[in-house]
């Protein structure tokens, strides 16, 4: 499989970073290259080969149900979530208008 | 005096706890030569004055006859990955550059309050995406290391850890946290002539460390010698119910029970790892890796890890793929960079500030994950991916019936110039052909230095071991480490 502009221009619009159309006709070849190179793993035998889910085997663990248990992850710090905002109004998070 | 520099993390510890010098002088000697050392970039902020409050406050401590802790009066650097409470954490990105964290990461605060102290903050490639540290956001790592041929090429020096590695073998610091995805702290270590371990998957926390590729990170330590990486790595380990695959397991005295003496060990010597394009040096020393541990006790073992051709494209669809996943969360509203054009609207906003603050390789990878885990691409490239991930852990299991730790070349080649690989992501992809299979099975790995090449440049050797047997790789480490006497090191021109 291999892709071309309009390929590379869908991408580029999922993951949300502008491209000119000249940053596109260079990764058009730049993908290409490397899709190439990943696709012989299409030789490789997977039938019966489940798709690792844990490199390592854990379980899954539960926290306590306690409210704040852990005062650092837990709630009541909304300055020091909002400190690294690059806008913050009337403490929340704010973004340009998204409803007209 | 002793020249506090040369000392690693066991000697300033000992040294510091016995009175021979304090932690005070210890913190200027290195703050010192941070400072002198601009010219390698090896940090992007220095905070020479964190040093010294860790220092005075270890020494206060031992003349109130507290215990100093297990890296006491020990001043580090901290890889720009780990989030470090009121200190720039940017993962050399211009998308978090000014960013101050509200906390600290697991990791370094273990080793804060084991005594150690910071130095500043490490470069290291973009997010961690790279192998020469030519992606960083602000600039090139330049290798202490030149080629003996009187040329003054700069050098790589590997990557994502180069900032890592440059400082410890530079001397401005004698140890420093690395992280490891697909072989950012053995390449980097093998570049510069230093030790440096991944442990297992799982054995130190990420909570705090910006992610790259979740299921892959692992933090580890970076320093002169393997006992000075089995002291740090003590320190950096230890489960952590904030991060959600922590291991559950008590951290072992690595320090307490290394031996270079293997006898009744097993060491396994993959065939496929011989492959063609590996310099004849690397090859050499491999050999000499071979005759060092029969020395040392060891029986020999051919072993078989059929894969393994199959783990770098393996690597290059999952990583990316978690990557493309990870770095969603830079969208300019909760921190770092926002970049909003004149009358932008909300999406805009989030494609303008991706643009402006990712670097190109960060760009591609974040694409071909986004590629790779889209609607009707998703089975025929993640999944097979995570299938043939698998088949490469299963490979490695059915080694280890035969071995108790495997050895093979840390890189297939030596560092190499700055600018020489880079328009050609491939060929730098190509460059941890011999680490990522290690990453993908989550399994303890080094690099020890073997020896010089015959540019002069370091060469390092991998040790893979079981899930959870780092001190077997500690151990075999140690005995390569006790014969190879490596005390190369790059003679001062910055």
């Amino acid at each position: 499989m291999s892709v071309d502009t309009a390929t590379v221009a869908k991408i580029a619009s999922l993951a949300r970073i502008k491209v000119s159309e000249a940053e596109i006709a260079a990764m058009v070849p730049e993908l290409n290259g490397i899709l190439a190179w990943v696709e012989q793993l299409g030789e490789v035998d997977v039938s019966g080969v489940e798709p690792m889910t844990a490199v390592i085997e854990n379980h899954l663990r539960l926290r306590a149900d306690v409210i704040d248990a852990d005062p650092l992850t837990g709630g009541g710090v909304r300055d020091a979530v909002l400190a690294n905002a690059p806008a913050a109004e009337h403490g929340f998070f704010a973004v340009p208008k998204v409803i007209e | 005096m002793t020249n506090l520099t040369e000392l690693g993390v066991a000697a300033i510890r000992d040294g510091v706890a016995d009175g021979s010098f304090t932690a005070l002088e210890v913190a200027e000697a290195f703050n010192a030569n941070v400072a002198a050392a601009a010219a390698l970039n090896a940090f992007i902020v220095a905070t020479p004055e964190a040093a010294l409050d860790a220092a005075r406050a270890t020494d206060a401590r031992r003349a109130a006859g507290q215990p100093l802790g297990k890296m006491g009066g020990v001043p580090i650097g901290m890889k720009d990955l780990f989030a470090t409470k009121g200190v720039q954490t940017t993962a050399a990105s211009h998308i978090l550059e000014g960013f101050k964290p509200e906390y600290e990461s697991t990791v370094s605060a273990k080793l804060w309050d084991a005594g150690a102290g910071m130095l500043g903050k490490l470069n290291l490639d973009q997010f961690a995406m790279g192998s020469s540290n030519e992606t960083s956001y602000f600039g090139n790592v330049i290798s202490p290391w030149r080629r003996s041929d009187g040329g003054n090429a700069p050098l790589a020096p590997g990557g994502s850890s180069g900032g890592s590695s440059a400082a410890v073998a530079a001397r401005l610091a004698p140890a420093a946290t690395g992280t490891d995805t697909g072989g950012s702290i053995r390449q980097p270590a093998a570049f510069t002539g230093i030790s440096g371990i991944k442990p297992t998957y799982g054995r130190c926390s990420r909570w705090g460390i910006v992610a790259f590729a979740s299921s892959l990170d692992q933090a580890g330590p970076m320093a002169r010698d393997v006992t000075d990486c089995a002291i740090m790595l003590e320190a950096m380990a230890g489960f952590d119910p904030k991060d959600a695959t922590s291991l559950d397991m008590a951290v072992p005295e690595w320090e307490a029970n290394l031996s270079g003496d293997l006898r009744g060990k097993k060491v396994g010597i993959p065939r496929e790892y011989r492959m063609d394009g590996t310099d004849a040096d690397v090859l050499a020393s491999w050999d000499q890796g071979i005759a060092w541990l029969k020395d040392a006790g060891v029986e020999v073992v051919d072993v078989s890890l059929p894969h393994t051709k199959y783990a770098l494209p393996a690597y290059y669809i999952i990583a990316p793929a978690e990557a493309s996943s990870n770095l969603a969360r830079y969208d300019g509203v909760r921190y770092g960079l926002r970049d909003l054009p004149e009358g932008a609207n909300l999406q805009d906003m989030y494609a303008a500030t991706r643009a402006d603050g990712f670097g190109a390789e960060v760009k591609r990878r974040i694409m071909i994950g986004t590629y790779v885990l889209s609607a009707g691409f998703y089975d025929a490239y993640y999944t097979q991916a995570q299938k043939v991930r698998t088949l490469i852990a299963q490979d490695f299991r059915n080694a280890f019936t035969l071995c108790d730790v495997i050895l093979a070349p840390t890189t297939p080649t030596a560092a190499f110039g700055l600018g020489d690989m880079v328009s050609d992501p491939l060929a730098m992809y190509l460059n941890d052909v011999f680490a990522v299979p290690a990453s993908l099975a989550g399994l303890p790995a080094m690099s020890v230095p073997a020896g010089l090449n015959r540019e002069g440049l370091p060469l390092g050797l991998q040790i893979v071991g079981k899930p959870f047997d780092e001190q077997g790789v500690l151990n075999a480490g140690l005995a390569i480490e006790q014969r190879a006497a490596f005390s190369a090191k790059p003679e001062r021109w910055w």
